[in-house]
């Protein structure tokens, strides 16, 4: 390792090899007094980052304040925010830089202890590596495991776990590896992929930048070593193609490109390119620089997009690759963390930024939250600060998202206090969301429940059959957007009207402009939508009414809850199959907001026994009525 | 773990062996973060300005916004906050290069009472000065032109104090700076917003060190003005300073003292206030190779740190930062 200060020889070698360096942002983690400071102040002495001014501000401290009996105490070097915090300023994380050939390092550096939780979470959002120190004297403490767990949490890929203060443990190999496997058996719990360990002796400067003559059992990396050559370069996610759009530049008539931070994958001049949410679609034409344009582009380079065709983008939409889309959805589950003295109330409205949006949001519902000394899940109905939760959040409008273990920049997101307009919480989207079918047969059984205590009619269903001269029944049709449900739907209305049936058709569309205009598109809120349908119908029915519904009621389950709402010897399925490209097409043509949403929710499944199945590519109108027609004939709900 | 190193290139070079993108240089990871800061901003305030004091980490900052809206210029003015005391060769830099030869709009705002008053630093001393002509311009500056967002070329390695700063400083709607009150920043997630009156300092250069600065200058070529290379200049001692004889407002019983020494600036401002090192590096790699040589840090030559009880905290609860 050779650093500045030394005398350089050949400046443009020298400057050759300095502006290829890579960077790596890293975090020290320990409990007061474990030698974090120590530690931080070796690094910046020992690759020669110190001026020369502070270390003579810091020769003359070590004798007043250090407490290393006049030697230079490398603390000192890293101590200016001693004073602050004592006057109670907020420190969250200080930021440290040093480098040497062969890299530049970001320290964060995370002070304050009860505010821990929060600070950590902040200096190790960016870090690629942290370094956990455990004083050798004290093992493996109740800090360690919450700080490995954020450092798993906050989804860092490489741990150095630095067993410090080897000197005051007479450099003993046995204390080492008993901590060592201390520290193994826990650690097994955790997502930590790489994980290493060094003896080291802060004060002194051993095995930190140099080889320790105290250890010779060690043959390990020196710390510094580890920091040089820790491979931060295939973390990188190359694959999926996410590009937030952070503004728009347009400075004539000739020029329209999208600027904004690539936050993983590679795209190149051709390539076909998807606008989320809109789904509309256009093939790359220039990928812009100031310093020329490119052929290929890739994370996190920050150039400006052009576009064959003239869609509509704005700030923050997404560009990605079509046949790699991450999930569009209107909520999701996350992993939060609470930074905010006001506690989370859920139901609430926040503001949620994410990628280069900011939306309305509200946390729904607390899972849980974690004990994160103990890593134990307990039931909670808020966050208080500095708490970690599992959550459930509900957006205004949908965005686009990948999971944070696979995506940490599209995956993670902001709380903000409408009010205040604070910064009070930070998530992690995790990688599914919430169960919609769950959610429905909760609301179902809740439907059910109620009937009990209802009043009676005095009219039965009987005699209001004999006066309509047919029978009640639900005709539910389900099938992908833009398999025709709704044109059928009218066209049955309309036929079985003339015949001298009392018919009422319910379409899914119109029901989302009125009975269910307050809904989302959130999983919740589909599953409410099917269940104000279901019980709609039902009224209809009990009525003596024939409902044909049309209904994108894409999952089994949901319908299996609709037609127990309904009554099974009520309910008949007819499914409008027809193949997904078509579908997709006419629903573009129709302008159906739903095209945007048709691979948001889980997948369509086609029911397995349906009462009917119309092939409504091929079928005409007429056919698919007249085959309906004569089902309900069949099935005496006609005459 | 392996103790393959990361091979790193530039984007000119971008794929290794296999094919594929080889990882960015540290240069270029601090480049694409400071493009996306000056993006955000403008994205999300209304009216946002460039603080431009004409220094190196401002010519930095300024080539950073050209890159992250080319090929339009940047959408929003600079804003010089002038004493009518820097040195000559800034004036000649921003009218020549900023203004007429890149086009950029660049407003100049002086205190004018200050200078009515006729307020210098060879008769009032620096610190009247500096509090009279640059701490009170900047808020009027500010506050005249309603700008809700201003960038800074302020870093974290300046000074000890600056190492926890954030990349959003807030400021309430008298500029004052509550320390109890910033908001945590992660990822690349900066919440810009801010009540009615409020502002905010946005600080792109917060993760470059002064090596960064020299060396992102020598390899992108970016023009500064000249006085940063050493030269044979007309210097005399003042305020414990080797300050430049720049005009005649120098008292003439200074200036008879002045002699020409091999010189630079390591900061630049007004010149009564700057202090020169005796230097023969007349090129940037000279220059690194000088800093390298000799490690001292940089605001040392700034003669407003040495004003007893003018803290950093103090000066930017004023409004300074
Ligand atoms: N003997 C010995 N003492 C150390 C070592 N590292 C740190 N210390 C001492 O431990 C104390 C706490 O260190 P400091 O760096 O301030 O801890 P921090 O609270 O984690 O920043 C100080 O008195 C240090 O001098 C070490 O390796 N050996």
């Amino acid at each position: 390792m050779s650093a500045p200060g030394e005398n350089i020889t050949d400046i443009h070698e020298y400057l050759a090899q300095h502006e290829r360096k890579s960077m790596l942002r890293f975090l020290t983690c320990g409990s007061v007094d474990d030698g974090k400071s120590t530690l931080i102040g070796r690094l910046l002495y020992d690759s020669k980052m110190v001026y020369e001014d502070q270390l003579a501000a810091v020769q003359v401290d070590s004798k007043r304040f250090g407490t290393t009996g006049g030697t230079f105490d490398p603390a000192l070097l890293t101590d200016g925010l001693k004073a602050e915090r004592e006057q109670g300023i907020t420190i969250d994380v200080a930021y440290r830089y040093f480098s040497t050939t062969k890299r530049k390092f970001i320290i964060a550096d995370t002070p304050g202890h009860e505010q821990y939780t929060r600070n950590m979470a902040t200096g190790a959002s960016n870090c690629d590596l942290a370094v956990i120190l455990i004083d050798a004297r004290h093992g493996v403490l109740t800090q360690t495991r919450r700080h490995s767990f954020i450092v798993s949490l906050l989804g860092i890929q490489h741990l150095v776990v630095a067993v410090n203060k080897m000197d005051l443990a007479d450099y003993s190999e046995k204390r080492y590896e008993e901590i060592r496997a201390e520290y193994l058996a826990f650690a097994s719990k955790l997502n930590l992929p790489d994980l290493e360990f060094v003896p080291v002796a802060a004060l002194s400067g051993e095995n930190v930048v140099h080889r320790s003559e105290h250890m010779p059992w060690y043959t390990g990396p020196t710390l510094m070593h580890v920091l040089e050559n820790t491979p931060i370069a295939s973390d990188r996610n190359l694959i999926d193609f996410r590009f937030p759009v952070q503004y728009v530049v347009r400075p004539d008539l000739n020029f329209r490109g999208f600027a904004g931070t690539i936050a993983s994958g590679t795209v190149r001049v051709g390539d076909e390119l998807m606008v989320l949410p809109s789904r509309k679609t256009s093939r790359v034409k220039s990928i812009h620089t100031f310093d020329g344009d490119l052929d290929v582009a890739y994370a996190p380079m920050a150039p400006t997009i052009t576009l064959e065709d003239e869609v509509d983008v704005s700030r923050g939409d997404m560009l990605v690759h079509p046949n790699n889309a991450p999930r569009v959805d209107q909520s999701f589950e996350a992993m939060l963390v609470w930074m905010n003295e006001d506690a989370l109330a859920p139901g609430r409205g926040y503001l949620i930024k994410q990628g280069a949006q900011t939306v309305p949001a509200q946390v729904s519902e607390v899972r849980y939250k974690m004990d994160v000394n103990t890593l134990h899940r307990e039931d909670a109905v808020g966050l208080e600060l500095n708490e970690i939760g599992r959550v459930v959040v509900e957006l205004a409008r949908p965005v686009a998202f990948d999971p944070y273990p696979r995506n940490r920049l599209t995956g993670a997101f902001v709380v903000i206090d409408k009010l205040s307009h604070n910064t009070v919480g930070a998530g992690m989207i995790l990688d599914r969301g919430p169960d919609a079918a769950a959610e429905l047969r909760s609301r179902l059984h809740a439907s059910r429940g109620s009937q009990a205590r209802q009043h009676e009619s005095l009219i039965s269903a009987e005699q209001r059959a004999k006066r309509l001269e047919h029978k009640p029944a639900v005709v539910w049709l389900t099938g992908l957007t833009g398999s025709g449900k709704s044109p059928i739907a009218f066209a049955l209305e309309r036929r079985l009207f003339d015949e001298g049936v009392a018919v009422f058709a319910l379409d899914g569309r119109n029901a989302r402009l009125g009975l269910s205009a307050d809904l989302t598109h959130s999983a919740a809120d589909r599953a409410e939508n099917l269940r104000r349908a279901a019980e709609a119908a039902k009224m209809m029915n009990q009525a003596g009414l024939v409902v044909v519904a049309a209904f994108l009621s894409p999952s089994a389950d949901d319908r299996t809850a609709v037609k127990q709402i309904v009554g099974e010897d009520r309910f008949v399925e007819i499914y409008c199959d027809c193949p997904a490209e078509t579908a997709k097409q006419n629903a573009v043509e129709q302008g159906s907001n739903m095209a945007a949403f048709s691979d948001l929710a889980a997948p369509y499944e086609a029911p397995s026994a349906a009462d009917l199945v119309l092939k409504t590519d091929e079928d005409s109108v007429e056919q698919s009525v007249d085959a309906v027609y004569r089902l309900l004939k069949e099935r005496g709900v006609v005459g | 773990m392996t103790t393959q190193p990361d091979a790193v290139a530039d984007p000119a070079s971008p794929a290794d062996a296999d094919g594929l993108p080889t990882p960015l240089t540290h240069l270029r990871m601090l480049e694409a973060e400071s493009i996306h800061i000056i993006r955000e901003v403008v994205a999300e305030f209304t009216n946002p300005v460039m603080l431009f004091s004409i220094g190196k980490d401002s010519c930095v900052m300024l080539h950073l916004a050209r890159k992250a809206f080319s090929p339009g210029k940047p959408p929003f003015p600079l804003l010089q906050v002038d004493t009518g005391w820097n040195f000559q060769s800034m004036y000649t830099f921003r009218d020549e290069y900023i203004v007429n030869e890149l086009g950029l709009e660049c407003l100049v705002y002086i205190n004018e009472d200050g200078r009515d008053r006729g307020v210098s630093p060879f008769t009032h001393g620096s610190k009247t000065f500096t509090e009279v002509m640059n701490l009170g311009a900047l808020r009027q500056a500010l506050d005249k032109y309603k700008f809700d967002a201003a960038f800074g070329g302020g870093r974290r390695d300046e000074e000890k104090a600056r190492a926890k700063e954030r990349v959003y400083s807030f400021r309430d709607a008298n500029h004052q700076w509550d320390p109890k009150n910033q908001r945590p920043e992660l990822w690349n997630l900066y919440n810009g917003l801010v009540h009615k009156g409020e502002q905010i300092r946005a600080f792109p250069l917060s993760n470059w060190t002064e090596l960064d600065i020299w060396q992102y200058i020598h390899l992108e070529n970016i023009k500064l003005v000249p006085i940063y290379y050493a030269s044979e200049r007309p210097v005399v001692e003042f305020e414990g300073n080797l300050i430049a004889v720049d005009d005649d407002r120098v008292p003439a019983e200074l200036a008879a003292k002045a002699t020409t020494e091999w010189v630079r600036f390591r900061t630049l401002g007004d010149y009564p206030l700057s202090g020169a090192t005796p230097s023969r590096a007349a090129t940037t790699p000279e220059i690194i190779q000088e800093m390298l040589a000799a490690t001292r840090s940089e605001r040392e030559g700034r003669t407003i740190d040495k004003d007893p009880g003018a803290s950093m905290e103090e000066k930017k609860r004023q409004g300074y930062y």
